[in-house]
């Protein structure tokens, strides 16, 4: 493909303000973390795109592709996470979207390094605090950026 | 991969990628000198769509007054551009309108939520040129959602072909109605959330207000509604089409597209100016003038009138 002179490569280059899609996946309903984090990832300067409870993949996808994402945060707690993460972090590759898919809430210590084998690009247990949430975001994104 | 040209980025928006659209639209976001590429490139293929502003103040039911216009307008591809405030302190903002839509809206809508980041004045250009951008890429209405709070907000969804004004039961009487500048852009009235008590007590203090006299021979409609059962959205939705009948055989379409037109070239010029005077604030001589400001030697006027004259000239160059 050619590249016409004076544009950059877009949004690759992750310019803040950095933005970030958080969503509940699947049937749980406990939104309170996610509500924590959205207003954290705002303090931080960051621009949350607020999907809220029973998202889809394919709901999720569609919100980063229109809203032209830089990160996905998933708060799981309905112990579903080693079926669910792994379908997030397929549908993003399948969609060629190259965003990491950052998880938070209450994952098991021996589940974390299966979901970081599956893809996923952090696991924040209940005890991160605000500042660990805020650098893991950027960390993911940062890390992620040469492939996008 | 080489990054795709800013025509094929166009071209793949055209046939309904959303991530091709997404794109364009970040780079008019971000108001960076690729803004001015995308913006012209748009202008192009632009001018084909229906504009639709919702305002209303916060909590009133204005997202999920959209998303369901949305639904019944029956459009192959429309469109929702969401604005939400940036903190001012931190710069972030949590846009949430999605979470009222996504249930109503089918695939096809495009939805995209904007923070408003930093000054006003760089929302009046950079809505006009997302506008441009979801109309050149074929979507069609584009529905422009504001909060109805400051004058640069109103104004962002007054530059509509129609503009919705949604209220609620107990927003205020009818002196309210006529002090608060949001109800004179008003081409279609929403009562929601119209299963609450006094609903029509609301709807009574509007008619009154327009009972006193309104704009053009175009008297705005009240419709009452209850968004999150879908109740009175057809209504809505036929006041909406009467009123584009009514802008098309009133010649009114064209003078409000020439308005909105001229209004943001102004509010380019301005924005480029405010620009240019930060420059000029902060370059060396800007700095020693800011200093003897703090040291109480030069007063702010006659600081001001020393920096003006190094961006504007008394005289305009001669040819």
């Amino acid at each position: 493909m050619s590249e016409t002179p004076g544009i950059s490569p877009l949004s690759a280059d992750h310019q803040e303000p950095l933005r970030v899609v958080l969503a509940k996946l699947g049937f749980d309903g406990h939104d309170r973390g996610l509500k924590v984090v959205a207003r954290t990832l705002r303090d931080a300067g960051m621009e949350v795109i607020y999907l809220g409870l029973r998202q889809t993949t394919d709901s999720i996808v569609a919100a980063c592709e229109q809203e032209d994402a830089d990160v996905i945060g998933l708060s799981m707690h309905n112990a579903g996470h080693l079926t669910l993460a792994p379908r997030m972090v397929q549908a993003v590759e399948e969609a060629g979207l190259g965003v990491p898919v950052v998880i938070g809430g209450i994952v098991p210590a021996e589940d974390v390094t299966v979901l970081i084998e599956a893809g996923v690009a952090v696991v924040l247990g209940p005890g991160a605090s605000t500042e660990e949430v805020v650098a893991a975001v950027r960390a993911a994104v940062a890390r992620q950026s040469p492939a996008r | 991969m080489n990054a795709p040209s800013l025509d094929e980025l166009f071209e793949s928006a055209r046939t309904g990628n959303r991530r091709a659209l997404g794109r364009l639209l970040t780079m008019v976001e971000r108001q960076d000198d690729n803004a001015v590429l995308v913006s012209e490139r748009a202008h192009r293929d632009a001018g084909q769509a229906r504009v639709i502003g919702v305002t209303g103040a916060p909590g009133s039911g204005k997202s999920t007054i959209t998303g369901r216009l949305a639904a019944v307008s029956g459009a192959a591809r429309p469109a929702i551009l969401a604005i939400d405030p940036s903190s001012p302190l931190t710069g972030g903002a949590i846009l949430g309108d999605r979470i009222r839509m996504d249930n109503n809206v089918s695939s096809s809508t495009f939805i995209r939520s904007m923070a408003t980041r930093g000054h006003a004045g760089g929302l009046a250009v950079a809505v006009p040129d997302a506008v441009r951008v979801l109309d050149a890429a074929g979507c069609n209405p584009i529905i422009v959602e504001t909060v109805g709070v400051g004058q640069v907000e109103v104004t962002v969804a007054a530059a509509a072909d129609t503009t919705v004004v949604v209220v609620t039961p107990g927003w205020g009487d009818a002196v309210q109605a006529n002090k608060a500048g949001l109800l004179e852009v008003a081409d279609v009235f929403v009562v929601n959330k119209a299963d609450r008590p006094d609903a029509h007590g609301a709807r009574r203090d509007l008619e009154l207000m327009l009972d006193l006299g309104h704009r053009g021979d175009w008297r705005a409609p009240i419709v009452l509604t209850t968004a999150t059962e879908g109740e009175g959205i057809d209504d809505l939705w036929s006041e909406i089409e009467r009123h584009t009948s009514y802008l098309h055989h009133s010649g009114e379409l064209i003078r409000r597209r020439c308005r909105r037109r001229r209004s943001e070239v102004t509010d380019r010029i301005e924005l480029g100016l405010r620009d240019r005077a930060l420059h000029i604030i902060d370059d060396q001589s800007g700095e020693s003038t800011m200093v003897r400001v703090e040291r109480h030697e030069l007063s702010p006027a006659a600081a001001a009138e020393q920096l003006l004259a190094t961006l504007i000239p008394d005289k305009p160059p001669e040819e």
